[in-house]
């Protein structure tokens, strides 16, 4: 079938990014340094942890759930990192006895503990049947407390070298920051195109009670889910505390909200059923881009919040426009 | 003024891709009550709404006591004297009684600048109301706590308390139960003879043959005919409803039903009040259909032995071995499939596409290395089906909900199918599908027969189960109170058995 192409469609299909390259190109021109490669440099960087989290938060949202605790989670698991790799000769280190451990080490018990919070999330989402927007709201605040409550509300510094240089150090020209992200889109891609699971959660949000005819199992498919999202939480919490080069009880407040209107922006349908992981990306390029844009442009950040909120509904107005006129 | 209370002439109204009416016509005389009749999908339902002001017809007029008016919606209706009990209701059954009789017209007064609702006449002119349709409900209890056939004749006191002039009523009597049946016939006589014009929407051919003055016979969305009730017959009826003799509606079956495959023995719900101590065998290649009335348990009994419910006592035997069912899946690796009876909440993945609609049941089977999929081998499978059950798509990455009702049941159909079962139950398979395509779909079904599949096949269309069945299973009220031969099978010896109550 040969589709015919259509001016007006197109431009209202993709008016966000159609706006954002515009602004882009505007901020380009009429400021200094803002197609460097530093200033690309600084995207990709800021654009990374974000996009693992969304990434993580894209499951929930298709099978028709949301996960609030993500930001908290991303803040516990990089409270955890800092207590795992202080350097030694540091004097205020928050856990004296803990041993020199390489980095990948600490990475993969961070990972671990924050799958299990999040197959906490996935049981008492898909066994005890709490609505996802309530029982991650209680996850949010308990993890938030288990946070204060291990790091005594310190602030967390003094990180050995070798995570230090896991934020800043880079393959050639390519962060390493880049890399994770890249390795994270690409499995997350296969997942959801090429896997069973992938389908399987898929059919879930597009009909729960039907995937569930069908055969799937549904509770494991959203445990699963569950679960893959805490270890994006605990990846991204893992690299945010190395960017930063600090964490405390704070970090990563809010990252829930941005990654949710990430998703939303790239089309994951509220109505679930719908998302694709380039799509997901685009979401997240859209805010980071934005946000740089009127940083450059001098902006007020008051303006900047302003401007993130419209973009968010405007998005999801336009997404659903899509919608209704299929209808 | 006419001899009629409200005429509608040569209406019209298309949705996107359906011509739902094409001429469709009626003609209520006062004091009357009129049948409407015609098969699912033959525009009843449509023309109601039309008349109600839900939708907008594209053409055509109506005539209210002599006047051509156009009705803009439902309040302008309800304020001409134009009631309608829907289908589907639509209670708020955490509110009371009184305040769902008077829902967007409450009785209100005023307290100073203030005007109000006012309570007191509220639950006064309920209270009336009720009583003038024989409910002796408290007006201030909840709706919740009646049962879905008490929630329907308060409907109807809703109806009733608009002092309506013409009241439609669309299949009321899918949930009641015999003594409500005659608790509503005994209030539609007494509208009518306050001279009330009342359309009446059924399938139930012997309640339209007692309850109605005059038959209006409705066929693809066109008016057939008008007739007196009183030189009706059924057999009459049903010819106009199908537009051919009822011989040529089921294809010519070739199954021979050979030794029992599935036994299913002293199956019983979880809930008291469901399927209990049920017992049967299906033998290869065999159709067996399931006959009842509403609320026999049929499509919970099916349910049950595809686990989507829970049993407490049963075997379930499958080519000789006893086999544990506690979860779809179970069923699903024991050769059974299903196709369940709301196509729409259970069936279809309405976002997705054709391809992951037919391969969701079976993804094991496409695997490269154990884990990835492979998309190539599904495209060749959902080609097959699409070119096998004649499937209208414009491609397989079509949304599955942009299929009509016909293509979408054929599309579940392939989906099970890709996983070859043996036993396939199939509840209301041609629920909602236009008469060509049910012929398709009787096709396909006999053919799976031919090759040796059993199939059960739950239907509320008697003559879709005589058509079809090599025998019929009769269930009343959770029990299976007896088996009929397909050649032997009639209205009269099915219906014995559907009414065998304890």
């Amino acid at each position: 079938m040969q589709k015919s192409f259509n001016f007006k469609k197109f431009i209202s299909n993709n008016a966000i990014i159609i706006l954002i390259i515009l602004l882009a190109l505007l901020t380009g021109l009429t400021t200094k340094n803002f197609f460097k490669i530093n200033n690309f440099k600084n995207l990709v960087v800021n654009v990374s942890p974000r996009f693992i989290i969304a990434c993580g938060v894209s499951g929930c949202l298709i099978t028709k759930g949301t996960d609030l605790s993500a930001g908290r989670a991303v803040g516990l698991a990089a409270c955890l990192s800092a207590m795992l790799l202080q350097s030694l000769d540091y004097s205020a280190r928050m856990l004296p006895w803990m041993p020199n451990i390489p980095w990948p080490v600490a990475l993969l018990i961070v990972i671990v503990i924050m799958g299990c919070f999040g197959g906490v999330n996935g049981v008492v989402v898909s066994s005890l049947k709490v609505p996802p927007f309530i029982a991650t709201l209680g996850m949010q605040t308990i993890i938030y407390g288990l946070c204060s409550l291990i790091t005594n509300n310190q602030p967390m510094g003094g990180y050995k070298s070798s995570y230090l240089k896991v934020a800043s150090g880079s393959l050639g020209p390519i962060p390493y920051l880049m890399i994770f992200a890249v390795v994270v889109g690409v499995y997350f891609w296969f997942l959801y195109n090429k896997t069973r699971h992938g389908k399987y959660m898929y059919a879930i949000g597009g009909n729960e009670s039907a995937a569930q005819v069908a055969g799937v199992n549904v509770k494991a498919s959203l445990i699963r889910i569950y679960v893959l999202a805490g270890c994006m939480y605990a990846l991204a919490g893992f690299l945010v505390g190395a960017k930063a080069g600090g964490a405390s009880t704070a970090t990563g407040n809010g990252y829930e909200l941005e990654a949710i209107a990430a998703c939303t922006i790239g089309g994951v349908s509220a109505n679930g059923g719908v998302g694709r992981v380039g799509g997901i990306l685009i979401g997240v390029l859209v805010f980071e881009i934005l946000k740089i844009c009127l940083q450059f442009l001098g902006v007020d950040p008051a303006y900047t919040y302003i401007a993130q909120g419209l973009v968010i509904v405007i998005a999801v107005a336009l997404d659903l426009r899509k919608y209704l006129q299929k209808k | 003024m006419s001899e009629y209370r409200l005429e509608m002439h040569d209406v019209v109204k298309t949705f996107p891709g359906v011509r739902a009416l094409g001429g469709a016509q009626l003609r209520l005389r006062p004091g009357t009550v009129h049948a409407l009749m015609g098969e699912n999908g033959a525009g009843k339902s449509t023309l109601m709404k039309c008349m109600f002001g839900i939708y907008h017809m594209d053409e055509g007029e109506v005539i209210y006591e002599g006047q051509k008016v156009e009705i803009k919606g439902p309040l302008d209706a309800l304020n001409r004297g134009i009631a309608m009990v829907h289908q589907e209701l639509q209670p708020i059954p955490e509110r009371s009684i009184g305040e769902n009789i008077y829902v967007g017209r409450y009785p209100l007064k005023k307290i100073g600048p203030l005007s109000v609702i006012d309570h007191d006449k509220m639950y006064e002119d309920a209270a009336r109301v009720l009583k003038e349709v024989h409910l002796d409900y408290d007006p201030k209890a909840k709706l919740g706590t009646l049962s879905v056939s008490q929630m329907q004749l308060v409907e109807i006191a809703k109806a009733v308390s608009a002092d309506c002039k013409v009241l439609i009523l669309d299949e009321p009597t899918s949930s009641l139960t015999a003594a409500e049946v005659e608790a509503l016939f005994t209030i539609i006589n007494e509208l009518r003879s306050k001279g009330v014009s009342i359309v009446y929407i059924s399938h139930k051919m012997d309640e339209i043959l007692r309850i109605s003055d005059e038959v209006t016979i409705m066929r693809d969305g066109q008016y057939i005919g008008t007739w007196s009730a009183k030189e009706l017959t059924t057999d009459f009826i049903i010819t106009k409803m199908v537009g051919r003799e009822l011989s040529e509606l089921y294809p010519t079956r070739e199954n021979k039903p050979g030794e029992v495959v599935f036994e299913v023995e002293d199956f019983t719900s979880i809930n008291p009040k469901s399927f209990r101590h049920v017992s049967f065998q299906l033998r290869k290649g065999e159709i067996l259909g399931v006959a009842g009335l509403v609320g026999a348990q049929r499509t919970e009994l099916m349910e049950g032995l595809f686990g989507l419910r829970c049993h407490t006592t049963g075997k379930i035997t499958y080519n000789g071995t006893e086999i544990k069912i506690t979860q779809p899946k179970d069923a699903i690796n024991n050769g059974i499939a299903m196709l369940t009876e709301d196509r729409r909440a259970t069936g279809i993945l309405g976002v997705l596409s054709i391809a992951d609609n037919v391969s969701i049941a079976s993804l094991n089977q496409y695997l490269i290395g154990g884990v990835m999929l492979d998309d190539a081998k599904i495209e060749k499978l959902v080609q097959e089906n699409v070119a096998k059950l004649s499937i209208k798509t414009p491609s397989s990455k079509t949304q599955i909900q942009s299929l009509s009702g016909g293509n979408q049941q054929k599309v579940l159909i392939s989906r099970w199918l890709a996983n070859n079962p043996d036993v396939f139950i199939m509840d209301e398979p041609t629920r909602g599908i236009d008469v060509g395509a049910k012929y398709e779909i009787y096709c396909i079904i006999a053919e799976m027969a031919k090759q040796g599949k059993s199939i059960i096949m739950i239907s509320s269309e008697m003559s879709e189960l005589i058509g079809m069945s090599d025998r019929i299973m009769v269930m009343c009220d959770g029990r299976v109170t007896g088996f009929v031969n397909g050649d032997e099978a009639n209205q009269e010896n099915i219906m014995a058995f559907a009414t065998q109550f304890e």
